[in-house]
């Protein structure tokens, strides 16, 4: 499998794409710097960009390349190579690419900036951490939905589809049954509701470190006394772990009975 | 060498292989042969384990495929289409597959020299036509010293030149004693190669034999009127 993501990897690190993605992080990092002036403050803009764009490229990214190295799926299929390596390769390959770009553009103009120095550096590394996340969760997502669709267009669609409802529908959906339910106790049906969507999974993990949970009232204070705990963070981790680990193995249990 | 049971694929409704029943001996070259959708490069990729059979078993040297990968490491494979990933330059996609099958021994070297293939090696694979495209493909094939080949269309946008460096490097290979199985459409250079026909129509096999017996079972004098008299015999 190492052979695989290798090379993965490498194709993937000469494609323009992988640099107009670090490029676009890069230039993101170093605008918000400038015009805000502060650390705290970039990170809060960053939080919110990260946490829509980052699953948006995972997908689409994902699935581009599934579709794009066919061939060379086909290719290495006649290899004496495992079915499961191949995918598996290929999908850490795309992944780890992603999320390097991510950190690396982020994380230099944050270097140059001083980050080291500031009380800032762990609210960065969190965001960087679950930004990571987000693109292993995503990108899976999509190799799973490429896997199971043989026609381009109707994988696009669907995993357009899954990122729709994962960052903008589940949330209209959410604060409907909230609204629709104001009677009951509703904290931990929200607290369950949350830890089920890694997007707002993330968005809730990096607000609460960043200590303006008071601005979110009364649910900042339930989600604040779960999530600020260590137990809290140790389970939404885990529930990121486990939002990778599930789509992975899906990877593997299709691809073992594919045909190509 | 190779020993197919009873072979069924199903592609959602369309029924492909219908019950194949092959045996397939040591050495010599054999073509598979049949009109467009009778499930050739299925049967193929059945082989290669590319294709997972509904049912039905098969057997290579005697041990059954299912859930092993590493028997392709006997078997060169040449695919239809020639398709790269288009960021790697050919001597790293060569490096690359050397790398994928490590400890064999490979002779890419002579190859290139025989397709000509020296300026192209720095350059990117996106940038080659097809025909270039074709002949790394086939160095990609033939450097491996492996007792079975597999051809999917070899000869598909080659020049005359490599056509007959092609065919010259398949009969060197015969004459190691391999195993080559060939599909083509082009008529003349199956007749001229090929040792046996396997001759498949509708998911079937309908003739194995050599090309003498083909003729005399259809009573007729040459090969292409051969096979085109079993084609329109089906057809109508």
């Amino acid at each position: 499998m190492l052979k695989i993501l290798k090379y993965s990897f490498y194709d993937l690190m000469r494609s323009r794409w992988s640099y107009v993605y670090f490029l676009f992080y890069l230039l993101l990092g170093v605008v918000l710097l400038f015009l805000n002036n502060d650390l705290s403050k970039a990170v809060i803009t960053l939080m919110n960009v990260i946490i829509i764009l980052v699953p948006l490229i995972g997908t689409i990214f994902g699935v581009m390349y599934y579709y794009n190295s066919r061939e060379f799926t086909e290719l290495l299929l006649a290899q004496p190579v495992k079915r499961s390596s191949i995918f598996l390769g290929q999908y850490f390959g795309v992944a780890t690419s992603l999320a390097m770009s991510l950190i690396i553009g982020l994380g230099l103009p944050f270097v140059f900036y001083g980050i080291f120095n500031s009380s800032a550096i762990w609210d960065f590394t969190l965001l960087l951490i679950t930004g990571g996340f987000l693109t292993f969760i995503f990108t899976a997502l999509a190799f799973v939905i490429a896997l199971s669709n043989e026609n381009r267009i109707k994988g696009f669609g669907y995993a357009i589809l899954l990122w729709l409802f994962m960052a903008v529908i589940y949330d209209g959906i959410f604060l409907m049954s909230l609204l629709y339910f104001e009677d009951y106790p509703l904290d931990k049906f929200s607290l369950v509701a949350t830890m089920l969507n890694p997007v707002d999974l993330s968005r809730v993990l990096i607000l609460l470190k960043l200590d303006i949970s008071a601005l979110l009232g009364y649910t900042g204070a339930v989600f604040q006394k779960f999530f600020g705990t260590s137990f809290g963070l140790i389970l939404s981790f885990v529930m990121l772990v486990v939002w990778v680990v599930v789509p992975t193995f899906f990877i593997w249990r299709i691809a073992k009975r594919k045909d190509f | 060498m190779i020993e197919i049971k009873d072979l069924h694929k199903k592609f959602g409704k369309n029924e492909v292989l219908k019950g194949i029943d092959l045996s397939i001996g040591e050495g010599g070259i054999f073509s598979i042969l049949g009109p467009n959708g009778s499930g050739k490069t299925t049967l193929i990729k059945s082989i290669l384990g590319m294709v997972i059979p509904d049912s039905g078993e098969i057997l290579i040297n005697g041990k059954s495929l299912k859930n092993d990968f590493k028997y392709r490491d006997k078997i060169d494979y040449l695919p239809q289409i020639a398709n790269f990933p288009g960021n790697l330059k050919v001597n790293e996609l060569i490096a690359m597959i050397k790398d994928l099958r490590a400890g064999k021994a490979t002779n890419d070297e002579e190859l290139i020299d025989l397709f000509k293939l020296q300026p192209f090696l720095n350059k990117r694979l996106v940038n080659l036509s097809g025909g270039t495209k074709q002949k790394v493909n086939l160095v990609l094939t033939f450097m491996f010293d492996s007792p079975l080949v597999i051809l999917d269309e070899p000869t598909s946008g080659l020049d005359p030149i490599s056509h007959l460096r092609l065919k010259n490097l398949i009969f060197a290979e015969k004459a190691k004693g391999k195993t080559i199985l060939v599909t083509s459409h082009i008529l003349s250079f199956v007749e001229e190669i090929s040792d046996e026909i396997v001759f498949i129509l509708e998911g079937k096999i309908y003739f194995k034999g050599t090309i003498p017996e083909l003729k005399s079972k259809t009573e007729q004098l040459d090969f292409e009127h051969a096979i085109a008299s079993i084609l329109s015999a089906s057809y109508a």
